[in-house]
């Protein structure tokens, strides 16, 4: 790993600081890597190395005239296609934006230019982030660098597969239901989701507002704790945003919290469903806890079982709502059979959309319709009610609660295509977090027989990031999981 | 449990503006059945005098502190990203008879 695309932004941080290396250089390193092995793995659906460049050469002129802004300074960033950057494409992997570019930067950008990183491409995903294996995407499939066959996990799993494989030294994802955290654990990476609010959402495309989160994925959790620091803050142009609260140092702090801790292991998560060997997994890294001195805390989620149907009608009807937006008229694909208003909708959505969206959007309107509102969304609400219940009981006896990321690990492209509720249970382990606003991070925690990565997710309390951080953290300093690069 | 209701896709296909081929909308409603079915666990649950959560934090009436005018996009950017735009402005298909 001594090749410059696969350091962490800590330690090339240090390089450019000591004036061993150059962000130009860094950012060649990682086009050129791009340009070898994305014929491969097509994580990325377009990307601008000239922009890329002339951002790197600012950054050294920075650095050079005694003006460096921080760690993040140089660094480039990989950016999901549903975060807006300025003149960039923005297609949110469908045909319905196939020819849309921002006029404007998300917020989220905008605080990482201000922090000096070099905003580089746009990652694959699944058409406007529904799914959970990238294959949704109107442009391409992505391959899981560890085994080409297999899929990269989604929806954000163009971000996850180009950390895996250098093509970045850190991207943004979006997380509604696991979309950061999953790829993440699938490819070997870290992935975290914030506090709901805690990052602005404006300039990211809306699937389901009330869950949709922007995060990082990094190479190390020290990597991810200060990309989170450079991007958190309330926002104005998002009126759902949050200032943060209590620790927000968090690179610093994950130094000094070296626990024990109290760590909660629900029960529920590990019956019906997990693979034996992700399971096997998951109780060595507690074990390994155990072994620290933490202590381990039986606790349960009873209503864990319900967060995947909750989270398929809020989450469709959310969408149905925003992606009404999606008319034909203003900025998105119109069809040629356009006759009236009411063709030029229907047409144009008809057309623009891919299988999985449509199959939300009628969900969505479905639940949300006359007749079915109450059995179905209006239920649904009050159980996510409970499900936070479970989480503030939970927590009231453990600092942090450890579970699987993901049930499975990568499964072959095209194995649950067909099946959309076996694909929905991909999220089992993720989705309740995002019903309940908490952070949530996946990091490295071994590899299946056959060489698949499998990933530990550690649930903090709302605004917990900082012990959050300081558990993945102290696990993954004392394994080397995370080192270790597929073949490519 | 009970029976799983068949969605009545073409009246819902219209609410949501959205055509479909006749071969999308066969597909589509086996695979909903079994999506419905499964959402048929939460009629299990004792919701009574449970209160819906929409959001994950109770945040109410936020507004703007300090709104000022910013920067902000002229017609030419806007109208640009339109599939048919002229002299500023966005082309539709005739509505009024």
């Amino acid at each position: 790993m001594s090749e410059l695309y696969f350091k962490t932004i800590t330690e090339l941080s240090a390089m450019l600081a000591a004036g061993e290396t150059t962000s130009v250089e860094i950012t060649q390193a990682v086009i050129d890597r791009t340009a070898a092995v994305d014929g491969q793995v097509k994580a990325f659906l377009s990307t601008d190395n000239d922009d890329a460049l002339a951002q790197a050469k600012a950054s050294d002129e920075r650095r050079a005239a005694g003006n460096a802004l921080g760690p993040l300074d140089g660094i480039p960033i990989g950016i999901k296609d549903t975060l807006a950057v300025k003149d960039q494409p923005l297609r949110c992997a469908s045909k319905m934006l196939e020819n849309y570019v921002s006029p404007f930067d998300a917020t989220c950008i905008v605080k990482l230019r201000e922090a000096g990183a070099v905003i580089w491409g746009r990652l694959n995903m699944d058409e406007f982030a529904m799914g959970s294996s990238t294959e949704n995407s109107a442009y391409q499939t992505t391959a899981n660098p560890w085994d080409l066959e297999t899929i990269p996990g989604g929806s954000s799993g163009g971000s996850a597969a180009a950390m895996a494989v250098g093509e970045a030294i850190a991207t943004l994802g979006t997380d509604t239901g696991g979309s950061i955290r999953q790829p993440a654990a699938l490819c070997g990476v870290v992935g975290m989701k914030p506090t709901y609010g805690l990052i602005s959402r404006y300039g990211l495309v809306a699937f389901a507002s009330s869950l949709d989160q922007v995060g990082p994925f990094a190479r190390t959790v020290e990597d991810a704790a200060l990309l989170m620091e450079a991007m958190l803050g309330k926002d104005d142009l998002d009126s759902t945003s949050i200032a943060p609260q209590g620790e927000t140092n968090y690179a610093e702090a994950l130094k000094e919290k070296k626990g024990p801790w109290k760590l909660g292991v629900p029960r529920e998560f590990f019956g019906e469903g997990i693979d034996p060997e992700v399971k096997a997994n998951i109780e060595k890294a507690i074990d390994w806890y155990k072994s620290q001195g933490s202590e381990i805390v039986d606790i349960s989620l009873p209503h864990s079982e319900l967060a995947v149907p909750v989270y398929y009608i809020v989450a469709t009807a959310e969408a149905s709502s925003n992606l009404a937006r999606f008319d034909g008229v203003r900025y998105s694909h119109r069809s040629e059979e356009s006759k009236d208003a009411l063709t030029l909708f229907t047409k144009s959505r008809g057309e623009g959309f891919g299988d999985e969206v449509k199959r939300r959007i009628i969900l969505g309107t479905y639940v949300l319709s006359s007749g079915y509102y109450d059995a179905y969304y209006l239920r649904a609400q009050k159980v996510r009610r409970l499900i936070l219940g479970d989480f503030e009981n939970a927590f009231e006896q453990c600092d942090a609660i450890l579970t699987p990321t993901s049930p499975t690990p990568a499964f072959k492209r095209g194995e649950r295509s067909d099946d959309p509720l076996a694909m929905y249970l991909s999220d089992v382990y993720t989705i309740s977090v995002n019903l309940a606003g908490l952070p949530a991070i996946s990091v490295p925690s071994g590899f299946t027989e056959s060489g698949l990565p499998i990933g530990l997710q550690v649930i903090g309390k709302a605004f917990g990031e900082a012990d959050m951080f300081a558990v993945a953290h102290s696990f993954e300093q004392a394994h080397d999981y995370h080192k270790q690069t597929p073949a490519l | 449990m009970s029976e799983t209701p068949n969605i009545d896709i073409d009246y819902v296909a219209n609410l949501a503006r959205l055509d479909m081929s006749t071969e999308e909308k066969a597909k589509l409603g086996g695979q909903l059945d079994d999506i419905l079915g499964y959402f048929e666990k939460l009629n299990a649950v004792d919701v009574e005098g449970v209160e819906p959560m929409a959001h994950a934090h109770r945040v109410f009436n936020v507004w703007r502190e300090g709104d000022e005018p910013g920067e902000t996009y002229g017609p030419e950017v806007l109208t640009k990203m339109a599939p048919e735009q002229r002299d500023n402005q966005v082309v539709v298909p005739k509505v009024v008879e």
